[in-house]
């Protein structure tokens, strides 16, 4: 370098979000050199959507229930899967301790992860929201845009909760088998199987701590004639996502062991 | 001249569990580093070169002990805009091109794209900035490791091994680049198993078992083991257990 080292004063500070954007920008690039990754991820959600559509066909309603539902499921499982793996990457590749030695804070480094696996989430769901009602006919009375705002809160959700668990994973084996044990007791419990007035008492408790079943809920009252609940659940969904992603940023130690 | 570093009865312990201590990897290490010097800190594998480095750029946990880096205790929050650590094994994202890794450190630091270009230029890497990271050779991302850490223009560049791996030309060049930087004010700490790179640093710290073994430079360290040559004078002092140039780190 041809200049000397800068003074300290001409330095800015660090301040909590530092290197949000930077690090949006990191992983979007680093997900757009993949492209079956890519590919996946836009196709997947829709693929599966078509078969259930074909499976129920002689049982007219039952996919304009269970499809429209899983709405609420594609994003939070998709995206906890990617967040997580992604996540874990960069605790065992070093480039996290690498990380922790420059300015990006903890704030800003999940934040990052955040915004562009949210970007993804959004992408996502717009995409199979408009497959779902445009392309396979699924009749359900719900303004679209509540439809995609609850995916989008959930793909979210899964961000941030993939986030948090890859703190308890070391490698990936580990991590892709959080999925079932994080995703499927939500998937069992949110209402889409059996409607959650007809589980026992205490599953229901459970099933109102999980955050899938608020997904499910919005979802639910989107399509209501009055609206049911919408706002309550979309603000349960947005306060879990917060909390996972705050849980997430304990779990990145700047100094280990 | 100014310190860079000022290290006083550092301990680390590794290993530990609740309930049980870890084993001591280093063990009371005092020393200091003066502005604008390259020092290369020496020592056999599992002498805890890496530790110690973790220690100054605040990674390390420590037991004991007190590490304060440019005047500011070490891992504070205004010195990761002012240090620079390139890690043993190259810590860049192999699925970014060589100037995406560079261009995110660089934004970072609140840097733009020149300062990013002009650190590939300084690692002769401009010419594969477009290559995808992990089809480079292991050399190649030591370098750009390396580029990622000199675009945030650090006041202390700390490097573990960084020449391992590399071609004798890569390696020379690199020690250049080190004279370099220093001669602009930047202090440089360079980790290395290879004793005949001792003899391009202004000051060597040698490590042992966790403790300092000498604290001098390379000339002291000859007169006062009376050897022809590094590698010697190394083994005497390794043999003898310690002891050249002590009063110098007193």
């Amino acid at each position: 370098m041809s200049a000397a080292a800068a003074p300290a004063a001409a330095r800015p500070a660090v301040r909590a979000g530092t290197g949000t954007w930077p690090t949006a920008v990191r992983v979007a690039r680093q997900l757009r050199h993949d492209h079956r990754t890519l590919a996946l991820l836009a196709l997947a959600p829709g693929l599966l959507l078509a078969l259930m559509s074909q499976v129920w066909q002689g049982q007219p309603g039952v996919f304009d229930r269970v499809g429209y539902l899983m709405l609420a499921v594609f994003p939070l499982l998709l995206m906890f899967l990617v967040t997580s793996i992604a996540m874990l990457r960069e605790r065992t590749s070093g480039t996290l301790e690498r990380l922790a030695t420059t300015p990006v804070t903890r704030a800003g480094l999940l934040g990052g992860y955040a915004l562009a696996f949210g970007a993804v989430a959004a992408a996502q769901a717009a995409l199979t929201t408009w497959f779902a009602l445009g392309v396979l006919g699924l009749d359900v009375p719900a303004a679209p845009g509540w439809v995609l705002l609850t995916a989008v809160l959930d793909g979210v959700l899964g961000v941030a909760l993939g986030l948090l668990c890859s703190a308890f994973a070391r490698t990936e084996f580990q991590a892709v088998q959080f999925m079932p044990v994080v995703v499927l007791p939500q998937l069992l419990l949110c209402g889409l199987l059996v409607p959650r007035e007809r589980m026992a008492g205490w599953l229901e408790a459970v099933s109102a701590a999980l955050p899938m079943t608020y997904a499910v809920r919005a979802l639910e009252s989107a399509a209501a004639p009055t609206g049911g609940t919408l706002g309550t659940d979309l603000a349960v969904l947005a306060g879990a996502a917060l909390a996972a992603l705050a849980l997430a940023a304990a779990t990145v130690r700047r100094r280990t062991g | 001249m100014d310190t860079a570093v000022e290290v006083e009865q550092l301990a680390v312990r590794l290993g530990g569990r609740p309930g049980r201590r870890g084993r001591p990897v280093l063990d009371g290490l005092s020393f200091t580093v003066p502005a604008g010097s390259v020092t290369g800190l020496l020592g056999p594998s599992g002498s805890g070169k890496t530790t110690l480095l973790r220690c100054l750029v605040g990674v390390q946990r420590t037991e004991r002990g007190r590490v304060r880096v440019l005047g500011l205790p070490a891992g504070a929050a205004a010195l990761r805009r002012r240090t620079g650590y390139v890690t043993q094994t190259p810590s860049v994202y192999g699925d970014l091109t060589v100037a995406e890794n560079v261009r995110y450190f660089a934004a970072l630091h609140g840097a733009g794209r020149a300062a990013a270009d002009e650190a590939l230029a300084a690692v002769g890497l401009a010419g594969a900035a477009g290559q995808l990271t992990a089809t480079l050779s292991g050399g190649q991302r030591g370098r750009v490791s390396l580029a990622c850490a000199l675009v945030g223009r650090p006041e202390l560049l700390v490097l573990d091994e960084p020449t391992v791996g590399l071609d004798p030309l890569l390696r020379v060049e690199l020690w250049e680049r080190f004279r370099a930087l220093a001669r602009e004010g930047t202090t440089v700490l360079v980790s290395s198993h290879v004793v005949d790179e001792a003899a391009r640093c202004d000051r060597l710290l040698l490590l042992r078992g966790g403790r300092l073994l000498a604290d001098c430079t390379a000339d002291r360290l000859r007169r006062d083991t009376g050897a022809e040559d590094l590698e010697e004078a190394f083994l005497r002092l390794v043999r003898a257990g310690g002891g050249a140039g002590r009063e110098v780190a007193a």
